[in-house]
């Protein structure tokens, strides 16, 4: 072994250890790993620190004052509550989380019916299937704001694409339909998106899932005469739950932060029946410059998200014991 | 060939197969309309019913990187012939270029960005990444766990105290703030799948190199990092996709200077209101690179995107 290490060529790290002095050459190569693990890990722990939590708790701080940054000038000043007080009582903001509401059910729903649909028809390892499987991923990686924006295009009355594919099949007028410009439609247009790019998450997890029950598991209910269906309910499901519920995980946080594809794909109309509060948040707090009432949006937010998926993490956790 | 009773028969198999097919057929065809628009005239791009079959042309893509002006058939004529080919498909339809677009510029700040986080973001991430696998490191699940919950963030929450911070540090709509906001951004998801690539490599291997005389940073240099290589290499392409892709913190704390592409792209408007075709190229210039590292990462995607917790 040693011998391949020496043929090895030198890296910059023996060039710098080189040609510093010894004595701090010393010091260095006798460095207690105790020490190198804080070397290792305090870049990171400072950046998350700066970038992450220090502006959080900036946040905290300004949401108990009714500061604004567009007017520098104005004496800022502490108003305790009165920001969430107003907030809470705000019937906007009620609307704002119940167009979220319905956003994160039906997706989750949806998302979590076809994909595991998807996943159990993929384990079926018909020929080609990994070639598909790639197909079937491209939506999830690609930019939402991009690929949102181009749905509006899909949707446009009359040219769009989906507006052609729907009127073809109802043999309705294009000219009068229309997705996003219409009240009841737009809540289910983002769902739609939001499903398209995202159904490949929960495939690709319930795959994992179910490749990972071993095929003696079936092998045994097959010996003791136990139906297909009974063996689905019985070993498949149960098997898969873990994995299934957390992708329900992710895409729950992921869909209560939702900006990107959406503003871009309605942003946020009409009226306000796809405002999701990421997105009202983004108003309040870069349009209306309300710094300090958006704050405490921020931290009610911040709290709800954090509060729900940590109640989930633990029913998860009693799953995966069972 | 023998019997199992687990393994489906030729008729699910078969069944399955179409199912599976087909959703992919759907949801692959979004994609191939944006590709196919790209190539398309405007007229034919808001075609009714919408055309399958076209000519295609240049036009969204000089579109996408010029600007143009209107012009008059004796402005034209008085400008001499074409010079280029895209010099002859913006006369057909009576515009002069005038310039380049900031697509460009779009384009390659979108490029310095991303990999300049990416590679900041591995070199942060692999560091704690070997220490949170190798040593005892005092509160390392609190730490772990402090890690991750930094995503659990709406970006918009902590857009409004970034934006301070930033202007006050006159890092606002600059690549260094943008590069060091998307490391920290992607430094959880690179610590975490990391450190799951490295706790697969035998602790061994560097503890016979130290025995042959290499200190703790040889062994991390020489041993792990060539052992890790494929996992920090699709690490990185996810942090480089995610930094690639993001729309929030890029449209929000940036706007003339280190503006990325993807909030530049939906503002593309033609001479005659949105341009789909111009839009559409630019679309899919953004989106073809992210399908070629999709393909390349197929086997570590499902460790990607759930941050290691599904390893296969």
């Amino acid at each position: 072994m040693s011998k391949r290490f020496e043929n090895m060529a030198e890296g910059p790290i023996d060039i710098v250890v080189k040609k510093t002095p010894s004595g701090i050459a010393h010091k260095i190569k006798g460095l207690s790993d105790r020490t190198i693990a804080w070397i290792f890990v305090a870049p990171t722990i400072f950046l998350l620190l700066a970038v992450n939590i220090f502006p959080l708790i900036w946040t905290i701080r300004l949401s108990f004052t009714n500061y604004r940054v567009n007017r520098p000038n104005r004496d800022v000043e502490w108003i305790g509550m009165r920001n969430y007080e107003r907030i809470l009582s705000d019937s906007d903001i009620w609307n704002t989380m119940q167009a979220t509401a319905h956003f994160l059910i039906w997706t989750i729903v949806i998302q979590v019916l076809i994909g595991f649909a998807l996943a159990y028809l993929i384990n079926k390892k018909f020929k080609g299937n990994n070639f598909w499987t790639t197909l079937i991923v491209f939506p999830m990686m690609l930019s939402p704001a991009v690929v949102g924006n181009f749905w509006t295009f899909l949707y446009q009355p009359q040219i769009g694409l989906f507006n052609y594919a729907v009127t073809f099949f109802t043999r309705g007028n294009p000219a009068d339909f229309s997705m996003i410009g219409d009240v009841n439609l737009a809540p289910w247009a983002i769902v739609i998106s939001d499903t398209w790019m995202w159904t490949p998450f929960v495939m690709l997890i319930c795959l994992a899932g179910l490749r990972s029950i071993p095929d003696s598991i079936y092998e045994a209910a097959e010996c003791d005469r136990a139906s297909k269906w009974r063996q689905f309910w019985t070993i498949t499901i149960p098997m898969v739950l873990p994995f299934l519920m957390l992708a329900v995980l992710f895409r729950g946080i992921e869909n209560f932060k939702m900006f990107d594809l959406v503003v871009q794909l309605t942003g946020g109309g009409p009226g306000n029946t796809t405002t999701l509060t990421s997105i009202d948040l983004k108003r309040e707090a870069f349009e209306k410059w309300r710094t300090g009432y958006s704050s405490a949006y921020a931290v009610i937010l911040f709290v709800t998200v954090f509060g729900l998926a940590s109640i989930y993490v633990k029913a998860l956790n009693k799953v995966k014991e069972r | 060939m023998s019997f199992s009773v687990t393994n489906p028969t030729k008729n699910t198999k078969r069944l399955a197969g179409i199912l599976v097919v087909s959703y992919a057929i759907i949801t692959i065809i979004p994609l191939l309309w944006i590709i196919a628009t790209g190539f398309k005239s405007p007229v034919d791009s808001i075609a009714y019913p919408p055309v399958v079959v076209f000519e295609p042309t240049l036009e969204g893509y000089v579109n996408l990187f010029t600007d143009r002006t209107r012009a008059t058939e004796k402005m034209i004529q008085e400008a001499g012939p074409p010079k280029t080919w895209y010099d002859v498909i913006a006369r057909k339809r009576g515009t002069v270029i005038s310039g380049p677009s900031r697509y460009g510029e779009r384009f390659l700040n979108s490029i310095i960005i991303g990999f300049g986080s990416t590679a900041l973001c591995m070199v942060l991430g692999t560091m704690a990444a070997y220490a949170f696998s190798r040593f005892k490191v005092p509160l390392k699940d609190d730490l772990l766990f402090f890690i991750l919950s930094t995503r659990m963030m709406p970006p918009i929450a902590v857009a409004i105290p970034i934006f301070l911070m930033f202007r006050s540090l006159g890092l606002n709509d600059t690549h260094l703030g943008m590069i060091l906001l998307y490391t920290a951004v992607n430094l959880s998801l690179s610590v975490w799948l990391l450190k799951g690539f490295i706790d697969e490599i035998p602790i061994e291997y560097e503890e016979a190199a130290m025995i042959d005389g290499y200190t703790r940073f040889q062994a991390f240099y020489k041993v792990v990092l060539p052992q890790a290589a494929t996992g920090i290499a699709s690490t990185a392409i996810f942090c480089l996709i995610f930094a690639w892709n993001e729309y929030a913190f890029a449209v929000l704390l940036t706007s003339g200077t280190a503006q990325t592409a993807p909030p530049f792209i939906p503002n593309i408007i033609g001479v005659n209101g949105k341009d789909w075709p111009a839009v559409a190229a630019g679309a899919t210039i953004f989106l073809v690179p992210v399908m070629v590292f999709t393909v390349l990462l197929r086997k570590h995607l499902l460790r990607g995107i759930t941050f290691g917790a599904v390893r296969k």
